[in-house]
């Protein structure tokens, strides 16, 4: 690891715009408890000290932010909400293909939509609010259960730990919390939908926590933005999870923004003791994405399945840093990602697993495959282990190949075109982790979006 | 277009044949016309040229025809140049070819494959996008021909190829023929890596798809079979009316049932004794292909 002080990146000029007096704006007329503003506040001031984040760090050095300028986002923080305060349906429609390609897919047992930061829909089936669940925008949630929210809403992701961080702590908007009774079990899916116009701000914060015994279904998808330059549009997000004891979360974030969206986000899951979690990350969208996405075994027994499904093309970059940190006796965490890239993209993926000394009987797994669609394409694979525990099994793979040319030809000579030929070999390519996503429409979905952008391989 | 007045079955036609893999050339002059309805055997030693007839008239990329023509030449005279065709336009003329060694294509079930592949084949003209033929149309269709195959039914289900027997390749092969009942199809080596019991079934199979559709009695509207293959058993239940050995690169003899009987019980000594130039010929590639080999390529 390099100690030399990062040449790259200038330091922020002292005000990026990102200051007190736009989060006094923002926050005019809101009834957020008090508590909740100090943590914004404290988080401006933690902004004013932090650069943005050097390619001298281990986590961004395959990150390039040249092209990144903070300053330029602040009008789009005041952004106003857009006429109806609906999401326009031709934003769905016309984004890129598989835009929403989850929301049509199941009937829900709750809905949040926002737009540019402002909610447009707060929706949950009164037969689950009467069961005691809570769901809903986070600022209504705060405004109505705060005290309960408190001990959670930034427990679990670190809201000092880069530029990124700092930001989201203090302007995030929108975004969802999701809180199960212990024992209730929730059958629909919610679904959580964040969407920009071209040239927004999303920031939104989802918490979802569920008690012990509990057991829920959370997708949620972000689509919007420009596909170029100023036009594009920023996601500054987190996700905190806590998986309660014996509790099962299926979790699926699709992130499905258009090709000029600069995506940046922390996602941390906490699973405790005979907790489940099944957690899918898909990702078809953006010009540049960097995902922290954190696993942390807490209890003994916690169980955790991390599915990646990723589409890459045009120059697309998307960067992924995953931990699977294994805190108590007895866990197993099983990491499969998947990329497949097309024409000039990039898709790193950088993973760790980590055994406390605590962490006896540890079955940790991390795998990578990825399939390159065209000669331009590059891919980097990064495993690593950190073991302080003796008895533990802990494994990691990783695949880079080409589509052949021969089971091209083998499925042209029964009549395919070429294209429909690479689409099913992408298809099988893909067919894996399908094959553990238990939710057959996410399922679906996700095949049928990633199936309309694969074009001829080259 | 050039109509002929006698009359025919559907022909493919092969004329004067040169085809080359990475500028060596492999066959050196191939001509072969097949009717439908008839069945020929091509049998020859290892690396005589047989597989690379195959894969020539399918259209593998790697496989250069230099010269000749391979056409399909229809009853009322209508000739299509083959040659022109990409190899999915050759499948949807009718043209299918049974791998030696076919591919695995991890993660994509034999009953999707071959559902993009029936509907392709029945519907030519078929747009990519444009729906593919309905499910259950599709599974009644292809629960029938499994069982007249005595093919397991959970076999449509697993991924083409992947992790299957040699055997298991096979039958999804002759699967595919009996699903996409092509005009012409070339079966290469059907039978290897076969036990005699399993030999017997592929022939049996092999008989009861070639003949489907057909009349009879004339053979009209039959499938027209190539069936490469050393042994004599695949042809048991596919009697050939022609019989045709290759030789460094030609097809040096033709006869008729008797011929291969006669190659399977005393081998291609006589044959290489009769023709010198294509024994030679064949000297000449296998020591170019063990130098190459030698050099680590």
């Amino acid at each position: 690891m390099t100690t030399a002080a990062p040449k790259s990146t200038a330091p922020i000029p002292a005000s990026t715009g990102f200051d007190h007096p736009l989060l006094d704006r923002l926050l005019a007329g809101s009834s957020l408890p008090e508590w909740a503003v100090k943590l914004r506040r404290d988080a401006v001031d933690r902004l004013d000290t932090l650069s943005l984040p050097g390619r001298g760090e281990e986590n961004w050095m395959r990150t390039d932010l040249r092209m990144f300028q903070p300053h330029g986002w602040v009008k789009a923080a005041e952004r106003p909400a857009t006429s109806g305060g609906a999401i326009p349906a031709g934003l769905l429609e016309s984004a890129t293909q598989g835009a929403a390609a989850l929301a049509g897919t199941v009937a829900f047992g709750g809905r949040i939509a926002a737009l540019d930061g402002h909610v447009v829909r707060d929706e949950l089936d009164p037969a689950l609010a009467a069961q005691g669940i809570l769901f809903g925008a986070p600022e209504r949630i705060l405004a109505e259960h705060g005290e309960r929210l408190r001990s959670r809403w930034f427990s679990a992701v670190d809201a000092s730990a880069d530029w990124f961080a700092a930001m989201h702590a203090a302007f995030h908007r929108a975004g969802a919390v999701l809180w199960v009774p212990a024992g209730v079990r929730l059958t629909a899916p919610l679904h959580v939908l964040s969407a920009i116009t071209p040239g927004g701000l999303d920031t939104s914060h989802v918490l979802v926590v569920l008690e012990d015994g509990a057991e829920a279904t959370v997708l949620t998808e972000t689509v919007g933005g420009g596909d170029s330059g100023s036009d594009g549009g920023l996601h500054c997000g987190a996700t905190e999870i806590v998986v309660g004891r014996n509790a099962s979360l299926r979790m699926v974030n699709l992130q499905n923004w258009s090709r000029g969206v600069w995506h940046f986000a922390r996602q941390r899951a906490a699973v405790e003791a005979g907790g489940r979690l099944q957690w899918t990350l898909a990702a078809l969208g953006s010009r540049l994405s960097q995902v922290q996405q954190d696993v942390a075994l807490v209890g003994r027994g916690a169980d955790a399945q991390v599915n990646g499904v990723m589409f890459t093309e045009g120059r697309q970059q998307l960067v992924y840093n995953t931990l699977q940190h294994h805190m108590a006796p007895g866990c197993h965490s099983d990491l499969l990602y998947k990329g497949a890239l097309q024409d000039r993209s990039r898709l790193v993926w950088r993973g760790m697993i980590k055994v406390d000394k605590a962490a006896q009987k540890t079955d940790g797994y991390q795998r990578n495959d990825t399939l390159m669609l065209s000669r331009e394409a590059r891919s980097d694979s990064i495993p690593g282990l950190e073991i302080e525990a003796d008895d533990v099994r802990c494994t990691h793979g990783a695949t880079s190949g080409r589509v052949d040319e021969e089971q091209i030809f083998y499925a042209r000579a029964r009549g395919l075109t070429a294209d429909e030929a690479a689409r099913l070999v992408v298809a099988g390519f893909f067919q894996q982790v399908f094959d553990r996503i238990t939710i057959p429409p996410v399922r679906e979905a996700l095949s049928a979006a990633i199936g309309g952008r694969i074009r001829r391989v080259s | 277009m050039t109509q002929h007045p006698e009359h025919h079955p559907d022909q493919l036609v092969i004329r004067g044949l040169h085809v080359a893999v990475e500028g060596q050339e492999i066959l050196k002059g191939v001509d072969l016309t097949i009717g439908r309805g008839e069945i020929h055997a091509l049998m020859g030693p290892n690396g005589s040229g047989k597989s690379t007839l195959g894969y020539a008239i399918m259209g593998h990329p790697s496989y250069e025809v230099t010269a000749g023509t391979i056409e399909l030449v229809a009853a009322d005279g209508i000739r299509r140049d083959l040659l022109a065709m990409e190899p999915d336009e050759r499948a949807r003329a009718g043209v299918f070819l049974a791998f030696q060694r076919p591919m695995a294509i991890p993660g994509v079930r034999l009953a999707d494959f071959l559902r993009h592949a029936v509907t392709n084949v029945r519907n030519p003209e078929r747009k990519e996008g444009q729906e593919l033929m309905p499910m259950k149309e599709f599974r009644s269709e292809l629960k029938a021909k499994m069982s007249e195959l005595s093919i397991d039914s959970d076999f449509a289900r697993r991924y083409v190829n992947e992790g299957f027997s040699g055997g298991e390749m096979k039958r999804a092969e002759i699967l595919q023929l009996a699903m996409l009942q092509p005009r012409f199809a070339i079966l290469d080596e059907t039978d290897s890596g076969l036990d005699a019991d399993a030999v017997r079934l592929a022939s049996q199979s092999i008989a009861r798809i070639g003949g489907a559709g057909g009349d009879a009695a004339s053979g009209a509207g039959a499938m027209g079979i190539l069936i490469i293959t050393h042994h004599e058993q695949l042809l048991e239940h596919n009697v050939p009316h022609r019989t045709h050995v290759m030789l460094g690169g030609r097809i040096v003899e033709s006869g008729g049932a008797e011929l291969a009987a006669e190659l399977h019980k005393r081998g291609y000594e006589r044959i290489r004794a009769a023709y010198p130039d294509a024994a030679a010929a064949e000297r000449a590639m296998e020591e170019s292909t063990r130098n190459t080999e030698a050099a680590g390529v």
